[in-house]
Order: structure tokens, then C-alpha cells, then sequence
């Protein structure tokens, strides 16, 4: 009992250490925080711009285009810094540093991905709660209390499933570049087919079914519901190809999908860190 | 028994054989030198002893855990300094060291007493609240060395830790290598510098193409050799032909013995005369009667480069270019990488 206190300690002084390292990073070179924060914050701008002239009723349930594009850029901020998370462990893999981590008698090596967990989780948070300051005073809403526990759930499942991958192609790519570049391949055409533009019924039937199985319109939608109705979990979310789905669902299926990239990258990390 | 057992170690890189069934012993509380040219294999050994590198076979024992077996119990032994120093940038030296300590889970109180003896002993005070990404090459290496003794370990393994070094950074390193031996620290030192190795080392083991070809105290090995050892060219470059003629006229002459050709220094010709014996004056006559002339004749004490001679009949300096060219670095590094 008193040594898996002791491992207990272990871990959480070598889980704050390494999260301690990625924010005096962060803190340093705030680049990174700013640019995704000011990217979503312009996007909103100009395609609230865009849309501002729409015809009412345009978007059903919504009292504007703004009020509808909030939500898919909290997520898609939320999704792109989850993207990039594999990035500092690249660059610890290339340039050796990793090696000072591995030579170290870790009471648990999981300690490295938590640590990243925990850097992108927090950051996410901070980009997501400006975006939504930001959203409000734009006069785009604020989800009620009940909601707005509904928004950071859903942010945590998205950033974890989208974490436990990027750190996977960390360590499975040879380099950064090509990480990189996998990164730049992904992140834009998972937005575009998603909900967070316009809703499946603007979408050709083929983009519909894309988006209606993308992760990111299951994160989407709940946290619009969040935005635009007063919160409850059995609200049809999503009206899909394959049949309507309501908040829970949506949630249970990013929840399913987080425990599985949990379970599969596991292995992975097993054999790359023991 | 020994401290350290590696026996039997085998490693090999898809196409390569880094460790060919290598096997050495090193006792408690000594610097081990592992000296070989670049490409030795030296590089993966140090990587296995760090538990960085899983062997494909063969074993490791330190203070009689097994390495294969108990590798975090091993890391809790050992200190480790990489070849190639891996600070972070955007940390401090201090910031750097209070993360490692961390990882090492030392005690607040106990850390930072450590911290600033490291930063005294290694004379870092002046630098140490810098940026890393602003340190020269020696700073990096002092750095990485507090590092790696933070949390005082039993075993220091140093994978070439003065390459490049300015004289001033090499000599507090050699200095600091020995207070930590005297206070008895097993320290395992690869290098390719044979200066560093013969003045440091109270053992070391001779690897070439991952194989041991000597192993032993620096003075009974270069002992070994028995007297002084001369090279004779009666050409700048020599034919084989020519200098196989001369080692027939060498072994007649009583006296003269371990005659090689080394092919890489325009074949000249390589042996030992006993010291009691005057047999230049003898061995003149007899060149001179087989019409040869002497272009160029050195005669040098035993060194550690003649012990690597006899054994691979080409120099250090010979091999390390004969590898030049030849190793993909980049293809090393990523086949290393985790």
C-alpha cells in the first residue's frame, strides 16, 4: 500500500514536470497560443461578415450565421491544437531529449503521454473560453450552466481522441516534416466535412454521409444545441442520412471513439516506451 | 565478481552487426575506457548499458540486476550522458536540471543543495539562469553532465563527452571524472580520443567492428608489447611486394618481433625491438645488404594506438577515415530513434 503511494507521487511529481516543461515552452513562445486563438477569431469575423446578409431563416434555429459558426470553431480550435500535440514529442524523438526521458528510472512512462493530455486539454480550454468571450460579445449567445458543462465534456473527449492520435503518429512517422505535413492534409478537409460550415442539408448527399460519420460534427453538434437551445441531452442533434441522432448519442459515440484510440494506440506506446 | 558482466552481447541494425557475442567485466569503482574508432559499435554498447537500446542477445548484469530484466531498476544505477546533448532550448540550465531532478524524483530540499554543488563544481554560475539554446558546445556538455549526475549515481556511462570540446571544458570534465572515481563512482567512458583514455582509464576495453580485440589495465596491455616500437619506410610509398621483403629481412634478425604491414601509411612496416638490445645498427647492414635504404625510421614507446595496431594492423586515425564516407549517420540516428 505504501509503495503505490509512493509510485503515486513518483508519477504526479514526473506528470507535473514534464506538463511544467511544455508550458514554460508555451510561455516563452506563445506564438502557437495566439495564432489559435486569433485564426478562429478571424474566420468568425469573416464568415459572419460573409453571411450577415442572408436571407432570414436562412439556418434553421439559429438567429444568425455567427450563432451557428460558434460552435464548429470552438471545435475546430479545440480539434487543431489536439492535432498538433504530437509535435513537441516529435521534436523531443528527433533531437535526443526523448532519450534523457527514457533513461530516467519513470515510475511510469505513461507520465509522458499524460503530461501531453494535460498541456493540450488546458490549452484548449483557454483558446476555446476566449472564442467564446469573443463569440458573445459578437452577440452570437452563451450557452446556459447546464450547457456550458456540456461544451468543456465534449471538448475533453474531442481533444483526448484527438491527442491519443496524434501522439500515435508521433511515434510512428519517421519525422517531423512528415507529420507536418499529415497535419496540413487533415485539418482543413475534416472541417469542411464536418457541420461545423453548414448543416448536412446544405451538403450533396455523398459530403452528408462524410459528415454525418466525421468525429467532429459528433462534437459540433451537442455544443450547438448548447448554443442555440436551452440544454438538454435528448434533443436531436444531428439529423443524418442514416437517421437522427440525439445529444447523448452524439456524445456516446465521441466517448466510444475516445476509448477506442485509448485502447489501440496502447500497444503502440507500450512498445515504443518500454 | 565483477561489478558490471556484459556477456555475450549481439546487436544488429537491419543489414548491420553493431556488437558481434562482446563480452567484458568491469570492477567497482574505476573509469572503464571503451576505445575504437568511429563505427566501432561503441555508440550501441553505451546505448545498451543506458537501457536504451534492447540487445538482440547476450546479457547484462550491474551490481547483479539484470538489465534485459530490470531495466528501470538499472536506471535508478545509472547516470547517462548522450553523445549527442539534448538540452531544450527554451529552458535555463537551472530550469533544465530542476526537470531532470524531478524525473528522479529527489526531494525539494535535496535538489536544490544538489543543483547548486553542480553548479559550483562545474564552474556554471555565470551562465547557468541563460537560455540553453545560447550555450556554447562546452556549456552544453557541462549541462548535460550536471545532469547526469544529479541524482548521484552509482554508474556514470559518458558516450564521447569531450568531442569538440574547448581545452578549458575538457580539462574541469577530466578533472570532475576523477574526484567521482575517488569517491568511487564506476564511471564507463567511450571514446575515441586515445590521450583521454590512456590518461583517465584504470581499464578499458578495444572494440572493432563490434568485437573486443583487447581488454585490460592501459600499461600491462601497452606491457604486452614488450619493447619499443618502430616504423620503417625505406620509401614514402612503398609496394607490398617491397615491404613483405622487408619483414622476411626483419624476422631473421633476433630481437625484432610483431612485424606488420600497415597498408594505410603506404605500407610501411611496424615491429617491436627489445630494449635492451641495440638492433638498428644490425638492422641498417642488413637493408643496406638487400639494397634498401631507409627513408624514414620512428621510434616511439608503446602507445594504445600500437596495442589497436597490433591487433587490426592499421591505426586508429587509419580506421576512423577508412569509416568516413562510409556510415549513413542519418540512417543511424533513425534507426535509434524510439
Amino acid at each position: 500500500m505504501e509503495l503505490k503511494q509512493y509510485k503515486l507521487n513518483f508519477l504526479y511529481q514526473e506528470t507535473f514536470a514534464l506538463t511544467k516543461r511544455l508550458f514554460i515552452q508555451l510561455q516563452r513562445r506563445p506564438s502557437t497560443l495566439l495564432a489559435g486563438i486569433l485564426q478562429p477569431i478571424i474566420w468568425l469575423f469573416l464568415f459572419g461578415a460573409l453571411f450577415s446578409k442572408a436571407p432570414e431563416g436562412f439556418l434553421p434555429g439559429v438567429d444568425s450565421y455567427g450563432n451557428f459558426l460558434g460552435a464548429g470553431l470552438i471545435v475546430f480550435t479545440a480539434f487543431s491544437g489536439a492535432l498538433n500535440s504530437g509535435l513537441p514529442l516529435m521534436f523531443d524523438r528527433e533531437f535526443g531529449f526523448l532519450n534523457r526521458l527514457l533513461v530516467a528510472p519513470l515510475a511510469s512512462r505513461l507520465s509522458i503521454v499524460l503530461s501531453s493530455f494535460f498541456y493540450i486539454t488546458i490549452l484548449s480550454f483557454v483558446q476555446s473560453i476566449v472564442i467564446m468571450i469573443v463569440s458573445f460579445i459578437l452577440g452570437y449567445g452563451w450557452p446556459d450552466f447546464y450547457g456550458l458543462g456540456i461544451v468543456f465534456a465534449t471538448l475533453i473527449l474531442l481533444v483526448l481522441f484527438v491527442t491519443a492520435i496524434s501522439l500515435c503518429l508521433a511515434f510512428v512517422l519517421p519525422g517531423h516534416i512528415e507529420l507536418i505535413a499529415l497535419i496540413f492534409v487533415i485539418n482543413l478537409p475534416l472541417l469542411f466535412a464536418s457541420t461545423a460550415l453548414a448543416p448536412i442539408s446544405f451538403m450533396p448527399n455523398w459530403l452528408g454521409w462524410l459528415a454525418s460519420v466525421n468525429p467532429l460534427t459528433f462534437a459540433i453538434e451537442p455544443i450547438r444545441i448548447a448554443y442555440t437551445q436551452t440544454m438538454n441531452l435528448e434533443l436531436v442533434a444531428l439529423q443524418a442520412p442514416y437517421g437522427d441522432l440525439t445529444c447523448k448519442s452524439c456524445i456516446s459515440i465521441l466517448f466510444s471513439l475516445t476509448v477506442f484510440s485509448l485502447i489501440i494506440i496502447r500497444p503502440l506506446l507500450n512498445r515504443k516506451l518500454n | 565478481m565483477n561489478y558490471i558482466q556484459v556477456k555475450n552481447l549481439s546487436k544488429s541494425y537491419s543489414d548491420i552487426d553493431a556488437l558481434k557475442d562482446l563480452s567484458i567485466d568491469i570492477e567497482a569503482g574505476i573509469l572503464f575506457g571503451i576505445l575504437g574508432p568511429n563505427g566501432a559499435g561503441k555508440s550501441t554498447l553505451i546505448k545498451i548499458l543506458a537501457t536504451l537500446v534492447e540487445p538482440n542477445s547476450g546479457e547484462v548484469f550491474i551490481n547483479n540486476i539484470n538489465l534485459i530484466k530490470n531495466p528501470r531498476k538499472i536506471r535508478e544505477l545509472i547516470g547517462y550522458v548522450a553523445q549527442d546533448i539534448a538540452l531544450d532550448k527554451i529552458l535555463t540550465g537551472r530550469e533544465l536540471l530542476d526537470f531532470q531532478s524531478d524525473l528522479y524524483h529527489m526531494k525539494k530540499k535535496e535538489k536544490y543543495e544538489r543543483i547548486k554543488t553542480l553548479i559550483n563544481q562545474l564552474e556554471m554560475n555565470d551562465w547557468i539562469d541563460r537560455k540553453c539554446g545560447t550555450y556554447s558546445g562546452g556549456m552544453k556538455r557541462r549541462i548535460d553532465l550536471a545532469a547526469g549526475l544529479l541524482h548521484l549515481p552509482k554508474v556514470l556511462i559518458l558516450d564521447e563527452p569531450t568531442v569538440g570540446l574547448d581545452i578549458e571544458s575538457r580539462n574541469i570534465i577530466w578533472q570532475l571524472l576523477k574526484d567521482l572515481k575517488n569517491d568511487g563512482m564506476t564511471i564507463i567512458l567511450s571514446s575515441h580520443y586515445l590521450d583521454e583514455i590512456d590518461k583517465l582509464a584504470d581499464s578499458l576495453v578495444i572494440i572493432d567492428a563490434g568485437k573486443v580485440i583487447a581488454q585490460g589495465k592501459p600499461a600491462l596491455l601497452k606491457e604486452k608489447l614488450g619493447g619499443d616500437r618502430i616504423t620503417l619506410k625505406v620509401r614514402e610509398f612503398s609496394t607490398q611486394e617491397e615491404s613483405k621483403k622487408i619483414c622476411e629481412i626483419l624476422s631473421s634478425i633476433d630481437g625484432i618481433s610483431r612485424i606488420i604491414i600497415n597498408k594505410a601509411q603506404g605500407y610501411s612496416v611496424n615491429f617491436v625491438v627489445e630494449k635492451e638490445k641495440d638492433l638498428l645498427t644490425k638492422l641498417k647492414v642488413e637493408l643496406a645488404f638487400s639494397k634498401f635504404e631507409i627513408f624514414s625510421l620512428t621510434q616511439s614507446q608503446p602507445s594504445l594506438d600500437d596495442v589497436y595496431l597490433q591487433a587490426t594492423g592499421k591505426t586508429l586515425l587509419d580506421a576512423e577515415i577508412s569509416m568516413t564516407g562510409k556510415r549513413d549517420l542519418k540512417k543511424e540516428s533513425k534507426q535509434s530513434m524510439r
